[in-house]
């Protein structure tokens, strides 16, 4: 099959692998609008294959981690402090950050980059901004084949934060390896907490906004409510808007 | 659907947005993908904000009277990034004959206070287009 110039599908995710950051635009445009399934990137990665990868398993593929969590508890400043903590080990990082398209118009207002600004100029980083365009459950339609894409073109990390989520947003956690539940301080009491939904899709939670009053009660109640539950799940105070935190989270996600 | 993207930005040490976030909105409620950089950006950060976003247009808004530094300096990091294609317009405090020159150097609309939002959408609507992605 050709590629978006014209070129074989495969020599543009070369072109993006080699840093091209156009070219891997345009093949994130494509996949975003259904024209570049998981399929497609499958049959143009196969003769890739490492020979000692096990079989039906890709030779590199990144870390996915999601983080959801309800609007304004600081998801986006604490995916830019987990991306600083991740540029730190040597990691190329990628972010997907979705936000709810208006159901009025279908236009969106797109501005988790505004937290982010410091990588902006990072080449070593790449951050898109996608539009739900009315899917429900916190990504977008396409949310999959943007996701294989970052990884074929050999990001370490992948980063993806959701749609500001509430109590049944849990599609993430089907395409992340590893799901973050980020809360803060004064997001609902305990009867909230046991509700069934986000809360049970968590590998980690992380209680931002941990200069706030209130974070001790809500890690309690999150330990009481983790201790009723049949697996562990480790509970780790950040604040993001001071840097605080991200090293932490990561040895969480990585030592359980 | 294919809908359009457009990075709106501001570039420079200005410190008011208000400008650029209603100029956002009016696009959003237009139907398009806005992304909103925030204040203070550097034209490189904005360039490689619109590059990895695959915009399909910029919006650069400024009123701090440096647009003729830039401007400029945007257009020439796109050409220097083989990204010369993109369409940029700007708004904001700008004299008309700066904008002439920035016309002249490849800005594709100058808006200004005169300029109605319906003016911008109109334009918009009718200028800019999504990046074709074959199926």
């Amino acid at each position: 099959m050709t590629g978006v110039t014209g070129r074989p599908l495969r020599d543009v995710l070369d072109s993006a692998r080699q840093g091209d950051i156009r070219a891997l635009a345009r093949l994130m445009a494509r996949a975003e609008n259904h024209a570049l399934t998981e399929s497609d990137l499958d049959a143009a990665a196969a003769p890739d294959l490492d020979a000692s990868a096990p079989p039906g398993q890709p030779a590199r593929a990144g870390t996915v981690i999601g983080l959801t969590g309800p609007p304004g508890v600081g998801k986006s400043t604490f995916v830019s402090c987990l991306v600083a903590e991740y540029r730190r080990r040597g990691n190329r990082v990628a972010v997907l950050c979705f936000d709810p398209s208006s159901p009025l118009t279908g236009g969106a207002l797109l501005g988790d980059r505004i937290r982010m600004q410091e990588h902006s100029d990072d080449p070593g980083v790449y951050i898109r901004s996608v539009s739900s365009r009315g899917h429900l459950g916190g990504l977008s339609a396409t949310a999959r084949p943007m996701i294989s894409l970052l990884s074929q073109v050999g990001f370490d990390v992948i980063l993806i934060e959701t749609v500001g989520a509430g109590q049944s947003e849990v599609e993430i956690a089907s395409v992340a390896d590893r799901t973050l539940v980020v809360l803060a301080p004064g997001a609902g009491d305990g009867i909230q907490m046991a509700k069934a939904g986000v809360l049970e899709i968590a590998d980690v939670y992380v209680v931002n906004k941990a200069d706030q009053p209130g974070v001790h009660a809500m890690v309690r109640e999150l330990r009481a409510m983790v201790e009723l539950g049949r697996r562990h799940v480790p509970i780790v105070t950040t604040t993001a808007s001071r840097r605080e935190g991200a090293a932490e989270v990561i040895a969480a996600l990585t030592t359980d | 659907m294919h809908r359009v993207r457009v990075v709106v930005a501001k570039p420079g040490l200005d410190g008011h947005d208000r400008g650029a976030k209603v100029v956002a909105r009016a696009l959003r409620d237009a139907g398009m993908e806005v992304i909103y950089t925030g204040l203070r950006q550097t034209p490189e950060a904005i360039v490689r904000t619109a590059l990895e976003e695959g915009a399909d247009a910029i919006g650069l808004s400024l009123l701090s009277g440096a647009h003729m530094e830039l401007v400029p300096r945007v257009l020439k990091l796109l050409d220097e990034s083989d990204a010369a294609d993109m369409p940029v317009f700007c708004g904001g405090i700008i004299p008309p004959q700066d904008a002439r020159q920035l016309v002249d150097l490849g800005v594709l609309r100058v808006f200004t206070s005169r300029d109605s939002l319906e003016d911008i959408i109109d334009w918009a609507r009718a200028t800019l287009r999504p990046l074709e992605v074959t199926e």
